[in-house]
């Protein structure tokens, strides 16, 4: 089996809009989208929900305002800055979107008065798309806990992919290098990075090369809407090619990505389409270069 | 005055936004670059980066010597991040939130602080622009406690424009938190206006005043403005799709340079919120 995701460092490159058309010309795979919270691929694949399911994760304390005597220890113990003194009460106020959770201000209320809740902090979908099944998430609004849900729904994506003979995980990533990109890398064997032709692209993009590097990880790159700054494009692959990643291929810069995302199909669907073209060879070159796990 | 640029989905226009806000300020502004993840402010406002210092959390050391297994580190930490077998026990540094809860509960005095870097805090000036921005060590998994520290950067005493992370989730939501107004900068598609859609749930939530620009507001169609309509959010600003602001994006220059002619819309936006 075959893990490919798709990064890029700063947001807005185009990831989501080409992970469409790799489920589009990819064959016997299954589809993970790990930008749990702003999820965009299901706008391009009309999924149909076969299971729905609740993803809780930690919990979030809660001060009980009667058995509270306002001692102020808690106020004093927490390091997130989540539990202010009402002085009316007087009693501890929580600010659960401040509350990571530790649970230390339960163990040390001398009246015991902060539970700790268990955190219903997103749900997660398997469904059918007419391209393959696709695994996805939402985490609500305000949640931490993201990396956590891209480690559960990978792992769904891959026990599902197992049961069924699929040999190919593809992955829409999200934005940044932080904890939902970290999780989305395990047991990945290749990366696949977009890129758009300026200066905060390429800044972003050498973050998540370094990124990928520091997994020792395969990398290739793509550059998205090349022809916007053909120099720019130019020096990106120069600076690949230094650092030993070969670029895969360029994207050009085509208003049918957006006609085709408000259509609600992957760009590829579109035969006339210049980006369409050049989507399929980078498919072409990165299915010929992919190496076999032991 | 804190005016946070923010938008759920990436790659909306944020940053050219935030420093082109920056650079039209009237009098002393502040800018905080609040995505550390991928910082890309710096490109734009080009500051003299003059002062940088080490960012590092807490985590526990542990004292093999002074250890008596007794498991209370390990059994209150809700993060995983202590392991005890028999006697061996052992950190995750990667794994553990700095609650300081493990110091509390160790009965042998066996925990003592040690630190673990998460980043760079970067600040100096970019003209008459004061600039702080935090750059997040890759590899390094937690954006929260970098970003909180750009945040204590935050001069009460003047304007504050902060520069937001993309996403819904614990970043998003820490960056925007003290911010009297934000700005949500979206495009006009599909992926725009669903992300939008979330962090405006968010906004809402916190009872945050917030408005809507619409960047390359010609390569979409009108449901975002529909919806801003019907949310009754206003839309501050629509900024075309322009080849040569996308050019003199490439190259790193701010809006108002590229666009000198937006200078006029942008000063009247600010001047609208800051009354």
């Amino acid at each position: 089996m075959k893990e490919i995701v798709i990064l890029s460092g700063k947001g807005g490159t185009g990831k989501t809009s080409l992970v469409g058309s790799l489920a589009y010309l990819a064959e016997n795979k299954i589809l993970v989208d790990c930008d749990v919270d702003a999820a965009d691929l299901h706008l391009l694949l009309d999924p149909k929900p076969r299971s729905s399911h609740e993803f809780r994760s930690g919990v979030k304390a809660k001060v009980i305002s009667d058995q509270c005597s306002g001692c102020g220890i808690c106020v004093d113990l927490c390091q997130f800055e989540a539990i202010t003194m009402d002085f009316a009460g007087p009693t501890a106020l929580m600010n659960p979107l401040s509350c990571e959770g530790c649970g230390v201000c339960a163990h040390f209320c001398p009246e015991q008065a902060i539970v700790l809740e268990e955190n219903y902090c997103g749900d997660w979908f398997i469904s059918d798309t007419d391209y393959g099944p696709l695994v996805h998430a939402q985490l609500f609004a305000g949640e931490e806990n993201s990396g956590k849900l891209v480690s559960l729904i990978k792992r769904q994506a891959r026990e599902l992919a197992e049961q069924t003979g699929l040999d190919l995980i593809l992955i829409d990533g999200a934005p940044g290098i932080g904890c939902p990109v970290i999780a989305s890398l395990a047991s990945v064997d290749t990366v696949l990075a977009v890129t758009e032709p300026s200066q905060s692209g390429w800044h972003d993009l050498e973050r998540v090369l370094d990124l990928a590097l520091h997994f020792r990880l395969q990398s290739f790159v793509c550059i998205n809407k090349w022809d916007l700054h053909p120099e720019m494009a130019a020096s990106i692959e120069i600076a690949c090619v230094e650092r030993g990643i070969e670029v895969l291929g360029r994207i050009p810069f085509d208003p049918t990505v957006i006609e085709c995302q408000i259509q609600g199909i992957p760009v590829v669907c579109n035969e006339q389409s210049p980006a369409a073209g050049a989507i399929r060879e980078i498919w072409q070159a990165l299915s010929s270069r992919q190496v076999n796990k032991e | 005055m804190q005016i946070a640029v923010a938008s759920g989905k990436g790659g909306t226009g944020k940053t050219i936004v935030s420093t082109s806000l920056a650079m039209c300020a009237p009098g002393r502004v502040q800018y905080l670059d609040c995505d550390v993840e991928e910082p890309n402010g710096h490109i734009f406002l080009k500051p003299d980066l003059a002062t940088s210092e080490r960012c590092t959390v807490i985590i526990p050391q542990i004292l093999e010597e002074k250890c008596t297994y007794c498991g209370k580190c390990r059994d209150i930490c809700r993060f995983n991040a202590i392991t005890l077998f028999a006697n061996t026990i052992m950190t995750f540094p990667e794994m553990c939130h700095s609650c300081l809860g493990c110091f509390r509960v160790c009965p042998d005095d066996a925990i003592v602080r040690s630190e673990r870097e998460i980043g760079m805090l970067e600040s100096g000036m970019a003209g008459d622009i004061s600039f702080v921005h935090g750059r997040m060590r890759v590899g390094e998994a937690m954006a929260v406690p970098l970003l909180k520290a750009v945040k204590k950067k935050a001069d009460k005493n003047v304007l504050v424009i902060i520069d937001a992370p993309p996403g819904t989730s614990c970043p998003f939501v820490e960056a925007i938190s003290d911010a009297d107004y934000v700005i949500l900068v979206t495009e006009p598609t599909p992926f725009g206006l669903h992300d939008l859609k979330l962090a405006a749930v968010v906004l809402r939530n916190f009872s945050k005043p917030c408005g809507v620009i619409i960047n390359r507001a010609d390569l979409g169609d009108a449901r975002v403005e529909q919806w801003c309509q019907q949310e009754n959010i206003p839309v501050l600003l629509k900024i075309p799709f322009d080849r040569k602001i996308a050019e003199g994006y490439a190259r790193g220059q701010c809006l108002v340079e590229i666009r000198p002619d937006l200078r006029p819309s942008l000063q009247a936006l600010i001047e609208e919120i800051l009354a």
